[in-house]
């Protein structure tokens, strides 16, 4: 069977733009939430946000295309454009057998609001013509196979939270059949706006408690939790068939060995009470990586830091490992960037490939009073050295959508 | 009525901030598509700033007849004209 190796990271976060910057600060604990300063804040009951107030469209990418480009696109670009400068593929790759899967919760609804502005201030008429493609959600993995040339599969996924596990686990079927040799796989989300900040504060799912104390708002499996913490970023990897990464000497992160996914078919925004669906999700994804459960050592969680949600992961770990659940490290670097809805998958993707290769789990920060019902090894605070054969990243998303991937450790034999 | 200098020094601001090209770049002879790298859309977009600032409406079928500076400063003045 074809196998599935990541060549190339990229990463646009709240606690650094670019790879290094983000691993660095999540393996230092350090918080990149703060007070939320994107919109206007006024009349909001949550008032802290991941933003990632260092990205700098213009400088990046040219002011002419940034201004053409909905923030979330802006942001996509960016990450896989450090992706594919890191992985050395350019020239490499049958251009006609490499694609994209990039996905995105909302993609550019920033974009759309501002046209409906337009629209009742000036008129229809001045609605801007770059409106429908600056809002499609598809938007990115447009942009990206246009700069690249990628004429072999191109998608979207928009599975909500899960979207971005949905993409690596997309991108990775489709090298492991065949129908690709290569693909930029991953996710953006650049969605704070007022509407999106308020309706998710009626439903009751963000953080209300911390306004004043930002960094302390996300709070996985703490019994101070109170809800998550919405972010922005964005997150891509290049993933590649392996004899041929292996062929052109690529420097192989890790790989992407197993994906699997289910559906909760519970309520369409809360979790299932007994974490049954999450539970084959992780399941399908070592079935489909050839491992058992004893061969994982860390868990990236969804870990969100609602009331709810987290108690619902713990039970699904616990389902899905039995009493291995009680050796496995698991932590949330949601507690350090807060959730990035559609591109949290990728984002989070990148840390457990680099935990796996480099031999450090990022922690939970915030977890100071842990929830007894919450009763796993959550790696409080401090990274820790590990060594792990095998690790997944969970994602969870609205709809009842559950996805895992798994990542292994590359050995060159 | 402005004078055609005036209609090409606003165009030359109006380009420079739609299509985020050099104002030295905008003369009367310069092609929209080639030398100032604007696809069709760009354009719609520049022609909406034009009937925004000088107070005139532009038909999509003159839109695309458009293919130099020169031509949509002579489209502004023809409709200011007619107005």
């Amino acid at each position: 069977m074809r196998r599935v190796v990541v060549t190339g990271l990229g990463a646009v976060t709240p606690v650094g733009i670019g790879v290094k910057s983000y691993w660095d600060a999540i393996i230092d604990g350090r918080s990149g939430v703060g007070p939320l300063t994107i919109v206007d804040s006024e009349g909001l009951s949550s008032k802290v946000a991941g933003e990632c107030n260092d990205f700098d469209a213009a400088a990046m990418l040219g002011a002419k295309v940034a201004k053409r480009l909905d923030r979330s696109v802006q942001m996509g670009l960016v990450a896989a454009h450090e992706a594919w400068g890191d992985s050395g593929i350019e020239g490499t790759t049958d251009r006609d057998m490499t694609g994209v899967v990039f996905a995105t919760g909302v993609g550019g609804i920033g974009s759309l609001l501002a046209g409906e502005k337009t629209r009742l201030e000036k008129g229809p008429g001045r609605v801007s013509p770059f409106t429908v493609p600056m809002l499609m959600v598809n938007a990115t993995a447009g942009h990206v196979a246009m700069t690249y040339g990628l004429r072999g599969p191109n998608f979207c996924t928009a599975t909500a939270c899960a979207a971005s596990n949905h993409a690596f686990g997309l991108a990775f079927q489709m090298i492991r059949s065949g129908e690709a040799d290569a693909m930029v796989a991953g996710g953006t989300e650049g969605a704070l706006t007022p509407v999106s900040i308020a309706a998710f504060s009626t439903m009751m799912a963000l953080s209300t408690k911390y306004n004043d104390r930002p960094e302390q708002a996300s709070r996985p499996w703490d019994t101070g939790r109170d809800g998550f913490v919405i972010g922005e970023g964005a997150g891509a990897m290049i993933l590649e068939e392996r004899e041929a990464a292996l062929r052109r000497g690529a420097r192989i992160y890790g790989e992407l060995a197993g994906f699997g996914q289910s559906a909760d078919a519970f309520h369409i925004t809360l979790p299932a009470e007994d974490g049954g669906g999450a539970a084959l999700a992780m399941n399908r994804a070592m079935k489909s990586a050839g491992v058992q459960p004893e061969d994982v050592g860390y868990i990236n969680a969804h870990g969100t830091s609602t009331p709810q949600g987290d108690i619902f992961e713990t039970r699904a770990i616990r389902k899905a490992f039995g009493g291995h659940a009680d050796r496995l490290a698991v932590s949330s670097t949601k507690s350090m960037i807060g959730h990035l809805v559609g591109a949290a998958g990728a984002v989070e993707g990148i840390a457990t490939v680099l935990a796996v290769r480099e031999g450090i789990l990022p922690p939970t920060i915030n977890l100071h009073d842990q929830d007894p019902e919450c009763d796993l090894d959550f790696i409080p605070n401090v990274a820790r050295k590990a060594d792990v054969e095998v690790a997944l990243s969970n994602g969870f998303g609205f709809g009842g959508h559950n996805a895992a991937v798994a990542f292994r450790k590359h050995h060159e034999d | 009525m402005q004078a055609k200098e005036d209609v090409v020094e606003a165009m030359k601001e109006v380009l420079a901030s739609e299509l985020n090209v050099d104002q030295e770049k905008v003369t009367v002879d310069a092609r929209f598509k080639e030398d100032l790298d604007a696809d069709s859309l760009e354009l719609v977009e520049v022609v909406m700033a034009l009937e925004e600032k000088f107070g005139i409406e532009i038909q999509d079928d003159e839109v695309a007849g458009l293919k130099t500076v020169g031509e949509a400063v002579d489209l502004v003045l023809a409709k200011q004209a007619a107005g």
